[in-house]
């Protein structure tokens, strides 16, 4: 048992110790960008573009139902006109961001983890490598910039949609006062929670690109090998996302505090 | 110059090469031939460091390119070209945008100077009119032939075969071949080719070399391996098996 956990410990913290040090070799990559603007703009296409009704629908219907939910349990306390508030805050600072992550690791953290394992197994990552091109520039760095580029693009849009949709279902179906929520809206939401839904948009961009690049670059053999990075890729990019989350709104509060 | 200095690599408790040595001079033409599984890629990837390994030491022109880093080893990798044993195109591009990789990295040439030299190069290996189709277009033959483009437009000092004729008939292993040849003489390239054809090696090394039992087992002229007496040497290029491994099969 004692010689398992150890296994588990060592291989944990080799695999954390190989990912910082592909995130550094790409983030200095990223300073001499020596990738190819082709590769980054279609990256671009297809994180950002594409992921756009994934987005908008996981947007429009978290802002709905956020929005039904609260107007719930308010209108017990004579609340009503604080329920936009309440989705908007929501929103911006938690909601919009971590979603939008969530949906974009799916889609598109598989990709990228499916398309380099592919490329891994059938050596085309050791053909890079012997036409004397560093595969971190010529694959991790235009998926990393687009996903960080996509990333709070694609969190403002969701949040906007969420608001607009809460605004619609609240005002429109339930019968809030249009006025005073829309007053109560901007009274209680801050630019803060807006800068701190972008800058966890970011972060997360970040988790995403590395995640499945590296779960990619490092996949076992053979299709067996690239089906489970494909599926551990999603799962640890979802998992650090949540986990860093928290620590990010308990950060960037600290912060803003300061701004 | 190639040098290989009691190299060793394992792959957890499987050991696959233990204290090979050997020295390949500029512009000479070697194959190693050796079982299936014996480790002749593994060793072959090891002289452009696509493997690290556990000891020992790989000298490109005096340089030990073991200690280099990823970064390092571009500057290196440079006089190489490399034929995979899957041609290992990128599915993704086309042919002209495979063959043309290399030169548009190197950033600093003109577009219709590439052009022109993919078109060059696919003339030499005879796929002319082939630069927009798909790898996934293109039979086996067809594939390791782009590969071999691909490997020489840059005009590299070194080319290192991987398995040329594996999975292809007769008549396109004997094509291969003889562009292998021609690509040599043409380019005045150093050649190492790893294979188990016994066709191949006699018609495409100066110099032969055995893989067995993890290290290089015997070095000789085509007729000398041929020819040898030793029983290892003479089972494996006449294809004969031990009565054991009958049971086995």
């Amino acid at each position: 048992m004692n010689i398992f956990a150890n296994k588990f410990v060592a291989e944990w913290l080799q695999g954390l110790g190989r990912i910082a040090l592909l995130t550094w070799e790409a983030f200095t990559s990223l300073f001499t960008f020596k990738g190819s603007w082709g590769n980054f703009i279609y990256q671009l296409y297809f994180i950002g573009v594409k992921s756009q009704s994934v987005v908008l629908i996981t947007g429009a219907f978290t802002g709905m139902v956020l929005c039904a939910q609260t107007y719930f349990q308010f209108h017990k306390v004579k609340m009503d006109t604080a329920t936009l508030a309440v989705v908007s805050v929501s929103m911006c600072s938690e909601l919009g961001p971590v979603l939008t992550a969530l949906m974009v690791a799916g889609r598109v953290g598989a990709a990228m983890a499916a398309e380099l394992g592919t490329m891994k197994v059938t050596e085309q990552i050791d053909a890079l490598r012997t036409l004397a091109t560093h595969p971190v520039d010529y694959l991790v760095v235009p998926r990393l910039i687009a996903s960080i580029v996509s990333l709070p693009l694609l969190t403002a849009e969701s949040i906007t949609v969420g608001i607009l949709s809460g605004y619609l279902v609240g005002v429109h179906l339930l019968g809030i006062d249009p006025t005073y929520s829309y007053y109560n809206m901007l009274k209680y939401t801050a630019g803060s929670d807006v800068t701190t839904g972008i800058i966890k948009a970011f972060i997360f961009g970040g988790i995403i690109a590395i995640i499945g690049c590296y779960k990619g670059m490092t996949c076992g053999e053979g299709a067996e090998g690239v089906g489970r990075a494909t599926t551990e890729a999603v799962v640890f990019a979802s998992i650090t996302i949540l986990i860093s989350n928290f620590f990010l709104t308990l950060t960037l509060t600290e912060l803003m505090r300061y701004l | 110059m190639i040098e290989v200095r009691n190299l060793r690599k394992s792959f957890g408790s499987h050991n696959i090469l233990d204290g090979v040595n050997f020295r390949v001079e500029t512009g000479e033409s070697v194959v190693i031939i050796g079982r299936s599984g014996g480790g002749k890629s593994v060793l072959l990837k090891h002289l452009v460091c696509l493997l690290n390994p556990d000891a020992g030491q790989v000298l490109i022109d005096g340089e030990n390119i073991v200690d280099l880093n990823e970064r390092q080893l571009l500057r290196v990798r440079r006089k190489f070209g490399m034929l995979f044993q899957s041609a290992a195109l990128f599915d993704s591009l086309t042919v002209a945008e495979n063959v043309a990789f290399a030169l548009r990295r190197q950033k600093g040439m003109a577009e219709a100077e590439i052009r022109k030299k993919v078109s060059e190069v696919l003339e030499m290996v005879e796929l002319p009119g082939t630069e927009n189709k798909k790898p996934s277009e293109l039979s086996g033959g067809m594939r390791k032939r782009v590969g071999l483009a691909r490997a020489i437009v840059y005009k590299p000092e070194i080319v290192l075969y991987d398995e040329p004729t594996t999975g292809l008939d007769p008549v396109v292993s004997d094509s291969i071949d003889q562009l292998i040849v021609r690509v040599r003489d043409q380019l005045k390239v150093t050649t190492i080719v790893v294979t188990h054809d016994m066709r191949s090696a006699r018609r495409l090394g100066q110099r032969i070399m055995m893989l067995h039992d993890r290290r290089i087992y015997v070095t000789g002229t085509p007729e000398e391996i041929f020819n040898s007496t030793d029983p290892i040497v003479h089972r494996f290029v006449n294809g004969i098996s031990m009565p054991k491994e009958h049971l086995l099969i």
